[in-house]
């Protein structure tokens, strides 16, 4: 039974930004199909009331005194951005329902 | 009238006016010119790791407190992921399961109503870039200077029933924020901002009705508006028998409507998961008591005491209590021992004329609150008329300065001595006399006349209380 | 003889009595970037004028500075971004990306005076266990040609074998420094998580990543962790524990050392040429006066799915930021969302798609509770596995792969068995702990890695041990590379 359809395949790929043709549709749902039922592995071992680990650290309240340090100067704060204008980033137009 | 109840529900997001952003040392500043206030952290380049400011969780927990949230005592942050060019690492900072204030309520006030509506939560994270769509339609420009602000989200629960009572919301949590000191809650600067959820139901049914949300509120009375309109809109359409979709909708203060901006399958999976690069935060009792300690007497508090201790009445209490700054001005103006009923008066009528007819508060003005003092105990005193009074009133909520000053720059000093009086009247009356006559043969109205015409001929000086008992004296005399 | 081969402690002596200038240490580098690297392909970008005039101004005014690396050349993973010298991550995304700030660790190289040879190829985004998923180059390993140097440290490691570079910088999130590493003869330290600061670091999997040391010894990797090793205001998870002097450990004995030998760690699936090499170690650490014990760590074998879990959902949104909006390349669209999915589809090679699906679906409405929170239950046992060993152990003792290096194109169309090959590597990452490989001699001509595995901070005693061992198991870094003149 497969774990993981192709329409499934087409809507992480929309979430995560990525195109792919069809055949690379199909490639990648064989291959997540596999590595999710490697992953499922897991199941075996029940891991009710197990605290997840986030952190490896034991640490906590780890912040910053609310000091005001040097910003960039624009040029270089724009320096590797593809597409500019008026010393902002330049993007395709945003259509309302984006 | 309806046969439905209205359940509104609203999302605010305050932004906090900490000197620098949320996780980078940038300063946190409106109004800079395009990608100044950026570093490589807030940019998202590749590589760089977000440290917390503590004074953002200071001031959230402070808001928390404020809003008499129950404080979450072991929180963390988590990515919200979604693509948007305003928004560089493609995942927001924000905190999804734990917030840091949960299950308070703010006290609102509608038709001399109390009530009671509840915050669901309020979390703390970080603002998006801003985008200027281009004319030509050739695209967007990205500026970065407010990616990081450190923002709180309020979500109340639906408890609002009218537009008027989501108004009373906002104007009641707006004046929380400016009294704790969090944040300059200008929408117009956009440091405040609200979306709104609204339902209808047939009154008598328990479950909710489909909610639509609200977006481009950009005012309180856009809220309103909008929300009244959203309400007639979805009771029309219940009932000529269709339903109520559940989408987003945008606000046009133009027409006065609300328009589709995107149906519910537009709703994003933002798959939420915990921030690996932040440390958990553990806030403990005395954190919470030394942040408790910092918050000033807030509104309700106030106008209470307004009204207990000072006399006021509760709607006076109640609006000079709603700006912070305005309440402040109240309470300096009373300290130096003037009668504060007087200070009220002035403060609800002339002093809010003027600043609403010239779109100013009362922090814009020149006129200091030890002015007004002195003015009021002028006119007490009786060193001046009320009339001469307002004259002062209005250089010196111009042009500020002491109000002596003006008065005796100006000549303005009230005539009460009697001697100099009769000099003055004396002429007056004795070209008058068939006034004096009428008076005393009952034609009431001759009095005033005569008065009015000691005040005219002193330019409002004459002390109007002697200048009558000095008129029926001399009419007694005939 | 190579300078190099003489290792830090007596390069610094020499160039402190004058007998070697820096200049003469950044000519070798290049010298034999020239004479080897059209085969080994290590170096994706050089910093030959750079390094040369630092060179220079360390040759007129340096014999007085105690800099703790003065002069030493020193090769950077592509995925520590350095300031003006150009970063690409092996990814075609960030192909001409010039990064804008320095990496903490590149400042703390800088301060104590190394020169910076270049940037070494890797994984794209560190994603792979043998570099061949690099979209610049395929780096070979200096040991055989034929075969992979390993990942997705290899151009590190390769680096440091083929005598290009004094050591190097790593990253390991699953392995990536001790399995190159292991493959090419080199030692290689993955300290514990927060040891070393992030801020720099292109983020692959954030609460696994961390830096570490390539070097031909355990007393020069000594030296150059203690350099980059050490709390960072920019790097939350950094931790506040002081830094010790590691080189001052190693004092060769070991005696009474207790170590833990995990039965699945020798178990299935593990060459038995690399087990002859590891037995053989460890009968040399009991020689030395260790005392060995064979223990269980019984959820190893669901560390690599419940890693491959976590570190590609956290990848999935590390890897967001690479929009072509701010930097990077953009493809070319009037419409964002066509925009933002040519740039990384273009941009992004297949296993960085992959792991980028993997976790987008991983933390996608509806699955995290049976993926990602699962993985993160699974996480806490795995490494509860290791606090209970390290009870009453000093240091756990294994290989660091089940096989030496293989072929390249071996195992390239087969992703899961080329995440089996991290197996050893994966557990110590899942636990935050610290862990070395160093070689313990060739099967089949190939190096053999062997790993010591510690205490959290515990790096001072695997310094000792891995010296130790080192001091007496006689093994000499000597790839001869095939077709180079030397």
């Amino acid at each position: 039974m497969s774990r993981i359809s192709e329409e499934q395949v087409k809507y992480v790929a929309h979430l995560a930004r990525l195109s792919f043709s069809e055949e690379e549709i199909k490639t990648f749902t064989t291959q997540l199909d596999e590595i999710i039922g490697f992953a499922e592995q897991l199941n075996e071992l029940d891991t009710e009331g197990i605290e997840p680990t986030t952190h490896v650290l034991d640490m906590y309240n780890v912040m910053r005194d609310d000091v005001v340090e040097p910003s960039l100067p624009r040029e270089e704060a724009l320096k590797n951005a593809p597409v500019q204008e008026d010393g902002q980033v330049k993007v395709p137009l945003i259509m309302e329902a984006d | 009238m309806s046969n439905f109840e209205t359940i509104i529900g609203l999302e605010v997001h305050v932004e906090l006016k900490t000197k620098t952003k949320a996780f980078c040392g940038c300063a946190n500043e409106f109004g800079a010119p395009p990608n100044t206030h950026t570093c490589p952290i807030c940019l998202g380049h590749p590589g760089v790791l977000p440290v917390l400011n503590r004074q953002a969780v200071d001031y959230a927990i402070k808001a928390a407190l404020a809003l008499n949230c129950d404080i979450t005592r072991e929180t963390k942050f988590d990515r919200k992921n979604y693509f948007y060019p305003d928004n560089p690492k493609a995942y927001q900072i924000s905190q999804f399961d734990q917030p840091i204030g949960r299950n308070g309520y703010i006290e609102i006030e509608v038709d001399g109503k109390k009530k009671k509506i509840g915050v669901h939560r309020l979390h703390l994270e970080e603002d998006a870039g801003k985008l200027n769509h281009l004319e030509d339609g050739s695209g967007s420009l990205v500026d970065f200077n407010r990616v990081g602000t450190p923002l709180i989200e309020i979500v109340s629960e639906a408890d609002m029933r009218t537009p008027q009572e989501a108004y009373a919301y906002l104007d009641k949590l707006k004046a929380i924020m400016q009294y704790i000191g969090v944040s300059d809650v200008k929408m117009e600067e956009g440091s405040l901002r609200c979306d709104a959820n609204i339902s209808i139901r047939p009154f008598g049914q328990t479950e909710f009705g489909t909610k639509t949300e609200l977006k481009n509120l950009n005012s309180f009375t856009f809220v309103e508006k909008g929300l009244a309109y959203e309400e007639r809109r979805q009771e029309k359409v219940l009932l000529s028998g269709g339903q109520v979709e559940q989408e987003t909708r945008r606000y046009n203060d133009a027409t006065k409507t609300t328009t589709l901006m995107r149906g519910k399958e537009g709703s994003d999976d933002y798959r939420y998961f915990p921030e690996p690069d932040i440390i958990k935060l553990k806030i403990d009792q005395e954190w919470i008591d030394r942040i408790e300690a910092e918050i000033p007497e807030l509104p309700d508090a106030r106008q209470q005491r307004y009204v207990e201790e000072l006399g006021l009445t509760d709607y006076d209490a109640m609006v000079l209590t709603q700006a912070k700054t305005m309440s402040d001005f109240f309470e300096s103006a009373i300290s130096t021992g003037s009668d504060a009923k007087l200070i009220a008066n002035w403060l609800m009528g002339d002093v809010s004329a003027y600043l609403n007819s010239n779109y100013k508060t009362i922090d814009e003005v020149p006129m200091t609150p030890e002015a007004l003092a002195k003015l009021v105990k002028l006119i007490e005193e009786g060193t001046i008329s009320s009339k001469i009074a307002k004259k002062v009133f209005k250089t010196l909520i111009e042009k500020g300065g002491d109000p002596e000053d003006i008065v005796k720059a100006k000549g303005l000093i009230q005539i009460s001595d009697e001697g100099a009086l009769h000099k003055l009247m004396d002429p007056i009356l004795e070209a008058n006399k068939q006034s004096m006559i009428d008076y005393k043969n009952g034609k009431d109205r001759a009095l005033g006349f005569l008065v009015g015409q000691v005040m005219k001929e002193s330019h409002g000086k004459a002390n109007p209380n002697m200048v009558n008992k000095i008129i029926l004296e001399e009419i007694e005399k005939l | 003889m190579p300078l190099f081969e003489e290792g830090l402690v007596r390069l610094k002596k020499k160039i402190h009595n004058k007998e070697i200038k820096a200049s003469d240490l950044v000519d070798e580098a290049y010298a034999r970037i020239g004479e080897v690297d059209g085969k080994v392909k290590a170096f994706l970008t050089l910093n030959e004028e750079a390094a040369r005039d630092e060179a220079r101004t360390i040759d007129e005014k340096g014999t007085a500075d105690d800099a703790l690396l003065l002069g030493m050349p020193i090769g950077i993973k592509d995925n520590l971004v350095t300031k003006g010298l150009r970063t690409t991550c092996a990814s075609q995304i960030l192909e001409n990306y010039d990064p804008i700030f320095d990496a903490t660790v590149i400042e703390k190289v800088k301060a104590q005076k190394a020169i910076t040879i270049g940037k070494l190829n890797m994984d794209e985004f560190a994603m792979g266990s043998s570099t061949e998923n690099s979209s610049m180059a395929i780096t070979h390993n200096p040991w055989d040609l034929e075969r992979v140097p390993g990942g997705s440290s290899g151009g590190s490691a390769a680096s440091v074998a083929a005598g290009e570079v004094l050591f190097a910088l790593g990253t390991d999130t699953g392995g990536s420094i001790r399995q190159p590493s292991a493959f090419c003869g080199v030692v290689g330290m993955k300290p514990t998580y927060g040891r070393v600061s992030r801020y720099g670091v292109v983020a692959f999997a954030s609460s696994l990543d961390q830096v570490g040391t390539i070097t031909r010894t355990v007393e020069d990797n000594a030296f150059l962790l203690e350099t980059i090793a050490g709390l960072d205001p920019h790097d939350s998870t950094s931790a506040d524990v002081k830094v010790p002097h590691y080189s001052a450990a190693l004092t060769g004995d070991i005696k009474g050392l207790r170590v833990a030998v995990p039965k699945e760690y020798l178990g299935e699936g593990i060459d038995e040429s690399v087990k002859d090499k590891i037995k053989a170690a460890i009968r040399q650490l009991e020689a030395l006066g260790a005392v060995c014990e064979e223990v269980s760590l019984p959820h190893s074998k669901y560390a690599v799915p419940t890693y491959y879990i976590l570190a590609s959902s956290e990848a999935s949104a590390n890897l967001a930021r690479f929009d072509g909006v701010r930097y990077g390349v953009r493809a070319d669209s009037n419409d964002l969302i066509e925009m933002y999915k040519k740039s990384r589809s273009e941009g992004f090679g297949d296993e960085v798609k992959r792991r980028v699906m993997l976790g987008t679906f991983a933390l996608s409405s509806g699955y995290y509770d049976a993926y990602y929170k699962k993985a993160q239950q699974v996480r806490t046992l795995i490494k509860q596995d290791f606090e209970k060993v390290l009870e009453n152990h000093d240091i756990i003792v294994g290989p660091t792969t089940p096989t030496t290096a293989f072929k390249i194109g071996e195992k390239v169309d087969d992703p899961l068995t080329m995440y089996a090959n991290d197996l050893l590597t994966i557990p110590v990452n899942l636990a935050g702990i610290p862990a070395i490989s160093l070689p313990c001699g060739l099967a089949d001509g190939l190096p053999v890695g062997l790993q010591m595995i510690g205490r959290p901070f515990g790096e001072k005693t695997l310094y000792r041990a891995a010296h130790a061992y080192e001091q007496t198991a006689g093994f000499k870094l000597a790839p001869a590379i095939k077709g180079a003149n030397d």
